[in-house]
């Protein structure tokens, strides 16, 4: 018998191959997150507020253009303003979004940004967004919430119009909204 | 005690047949007996599908709703899918391997005869467990065998928690069959089988089984994120969490490409062994088959996205998997030219198992050929989720690792029931499965290119034509397989007596013990030149 391993020791090296594939498995959701955030693909942006300055180049326009769309079984009411605007790279810009809350309950909402083209997600900076909290809406309640951007001057060449695209999903399960007494 | 001294009167004779009875089947741990447990298992397993492949093919027949819903048309195509994978190729590649692979190596059993037991009577109790789901309220699985989330989490029917289980379970079963063999080849060999002697069935499931140890824990990793998403409130491929739908693919995909050679390396196994018995020349290329065979299980590790083009990953991503996966045709046709090689200038001779190695070599390539066209990313976006797709894995899936199946049981059968199956009805079995899966799966790709897309229970009708052929072939295809078991049937009760070497140009081991193989074999290990 040519026995390089016993059966023990090489069955309990397979298990371990095993376990940490399964390990594995999961590893791939952080990395899976660290590298849609590296290279900014897959359309999502950073979850922060972006800090940095960048100086205004108006020789140079970008249509931005902006979408709201429920989840389903959303039953809020969810626009942006206007549904363009156009933007020089380097300057701050602002956009306000509507929503509404057309039930008799309080809910708890919470808006997922996404961009495309995919590849201009990283040139796309937000320095405040309604995206980065939950928004928590009484019966009835009506607000606008903000979004201020700045699209990064070394946005790619090829790229002249963008899509800022907000779905809202229903979070109300997860986050319950803080009971509040109606004034009625 | 009569029965300790009717034992006693057996003798010394230390060669034990089976345990008679149920219980054989039940407790043993013989390698033959479990191998044969898994390929009658595994037909069953194909029959169900089939019958369910029967189901939509009969809606298919003409456009319009006319036989099933389309929820239930839904659960059809899942558990088609999910029943051939799991249920038909995998098991019945284990079953070969079972009794192969100890004999091809010279080795008494098994390494690991117990786990082995286990491993395969997990498989009726997952299946059981999967079957059952299409009886509960809901339904089965209705979300396609790749069972996307958010599809398979947020919108599944009640049962699905049901399919992950049977999802579990299975995977445990491979992955101890896996273990198994590995254990089997690097440990039990005879004195004098080097690595780089052994055939190329023995190579090719070696190297299935490290693929298999890889990919098994993330299918249950990604099965156990939905478990934990659907009942723990977890979010992992849920937008409104945080988490991302499309990280179901990826871990998914990741699992998934390299399966698909899990169902394919063993059958290129077993045409290397069946071709040159048959051309009467040694495998053309031996060395080069291995490293091949290598190089394509590597290769299943960096490609799996190329299932997703159309998910929105980036261009130099797309150029990168469209690189990768066409370098898998240069391994792949390293072997179909060594396989033509070999028969080259052969004394060929044409029987069932020939024919059915010859039929796996040409269409498998044709599989080939139409995945090289999807792997070109910016056409996938035309192809991506039609019936061009469809035709394409069926081509590489029924002519591939079924033919490969039929060719290995029709060349091994004599060693297993010592008979002789009937020739004649065995060419009748290939040439009817030969027209009707060409029939069922070439129309495929037209409507394919002209955009039908698949998994819906109608469509328009200008692809009419073309589905109600593909249905014919496929009634046809069905059919046929019963007559399969009618020879299997009549090869296991009689027949013209085989000899310990029924095929002249065969080598091998597995040759020199009679036919058919005793219960216990290679009890003093053979002495390898």
């Amino acid at each position: 018998m040519n026995s390089p391993m016993p059966n023990r020791r090489l069955v309990l090296r397979l298990l371990g191959v095993v376990v940490g594939m399964f390990a594995f498995g999961f590893a791939l959701v952080p990395i899976y997150d660290v590298m849609c955030q590296a290279f900014g693909i897959n359309g999502k942006t950073s979850g922060a507020a972006y800090e940095g300055a960048q100086v205004e180049n108006s020789a140079r326009e970008v249509r931005v253009q902006f979408l709201a769309t429920n989840n389903i079984d959303m039953p809020w009411e969810f626009k942006p303003m206007a549904d363009d605007l156009v933007v020089h790279p380097g300057g701050t810009n602002q956009m306000l979004f509507v929503a509404s809350n057309p039930t008799d309950k309080p809910m708890t909402a919470q808006a997922i940004p996404s961009i495309a083209p995919s590849n201009a997600a990283a040139y796309f900076h937000k320095t405040e967004c309604f995206c980065f909290s939950q928004q928590i809406l009484q019966p009835g309640e009506r607000i606008e919430m903000p979004v201020r951007f700045i699209v990064d001057k070394d946005l790619p060449a090829d790229v002249h119009h963008l899509t800022l695209a907000y779905t809202l999903f229903d979070v109300t399960d997860r986050v319950p909204p803080v009971a509040q007494v109606s004034p009625k | 005690m009569s029965a300790v001294i009717d034992h006693g009167h057996a003798g010394h004779d230390h060669h034990h047949g089976p345990a008679k009875g149920l219980m054989r089947w039940v407790l043993t741990t013989n390698h033959k007996d479990i191998g044969t447990m898994y390929l009658w298992f595994s037909f069953a397993m194909f029959l169900l599908g089939g019958s369910f492949a029967m189901v939509i093919r009969a809606e298919l027949f003409q456009p319009g709703l006319q036989i099933v819903q389309p929820e239930f048309f839904n659960q059809m195509t899942t558990m088609h899918g999910l029943i051939m994978v799991f249920g038909a190729v995998m098991p019945a590649f284990v079953g070969l391997a079972n009794w192969m692979v100890p004999l091809m190596i010279g080795a008494p059993d098994m390494a690991l005869p117990r786990m082995n037991n286990f491993s395969f009577w997990l498989l009726p109790a997952a299946f059981a467990l999967l079957v059952s789901t299409l009886f509960m309220p809901g339904g089965g699985p209705n979300f396609g065998w790749t069972f996307y989330a958010p599809l398979s989490t947020t919108y599944a029917p009640e049962s699905v928690t049901f399919f992950i289980f049977a999802i579990h379970l299975m995977g445990v079963s491979s992955i101890m069959g896996a273990i198994n063999v590995i254990a089997t080849i690097l440990n039990l060999r005879a004195p004098g089988m080097t690595l780089m002697k052994m055939p190329l069935f023995v190579w090719t499931w070696l190297i299935t089984a490290f693929l298999l140890i890889a990919v098994m824990p993330v299918l249950a990793g990604v099965v156990t994120m939905m478990l934990m998403d659907i009942h723990f409130g977890t979010s992992f491929f849920s937008a409104a969490g945080g988490g991302d739908p499309v990280l179901f693919q990826h871990v998914f995909w990741f699992f998934g490409h390299p399966e698909v050679y899990i169902m394919i390396l063993p059958a290129f196994g077993a045409v290397s062994s069946i071709i040159p018995a048959f051309a009467r020349k040694p495998l053309f290329g031996y060395t080069s088959m291995v490293y091949a065979t290598a190089s394509i299980a590597f290769l299943s590790f960096i490609v799996w996205a190329h299932h997703m083009f159309t998910v929105g990953i980036p261009l130099t991503g797309e150029l990168f998997f469209m690189y990768a996966t066409m370098l898998i045709a240069v391994p792949t046709g390293v072997k179909v030219f060594n396989w033509a090689s070999t028969m080259w200038q052969g004394s060929m001779t044409f029987e069932t198992p020939m024919l059915f190695a010859v039929a796996f070599v040409i269409l498998f390539t044709i599989g080939g050929f139409s995945g090289l066209m999807l792997a070109i990313a910016p056409a996938d976006f035309q192809y991506h989720d039609t019936y061009f797709v469809v035709a394409h894995f069926h081509y590489v899936l029924v002519p591939g690792a079924i033919f490969g199946i039929f060719a290995s049981a029709y060349f091994w059968l004599p060693k297993w029931t010592g008979h002789m199956y009937d020739e004649t009805l065995g060419k009748l079995h290939f040439w009817m499965s030969f027209i009707g899966m060409n029939m069922a799966f070439f129309p495929m790709h037209f409507v394919g290119l002209a955009g039908m897309p698949r998994r819906i229970p109608d469509y328009n009708l200008m692809f009419a034509n073309f589905n109600m052929i593909s249905s014919i072939g496929a009634f046809m295809f069905g059919a046929t397989q019963l007559l399969f078991l009618f020879i299997v049937i009549k090869c296991i009760r009689g027949g013209k007596p085989a000899p310990a070497k029924p095929w002249d140009g065969a080598d091998g081991l597995e040759w020199t013990i009679p036919s058919p193989a005793p219960y216990h074999t290679f009890s003093t290990p053979p002495e390898v030149k």
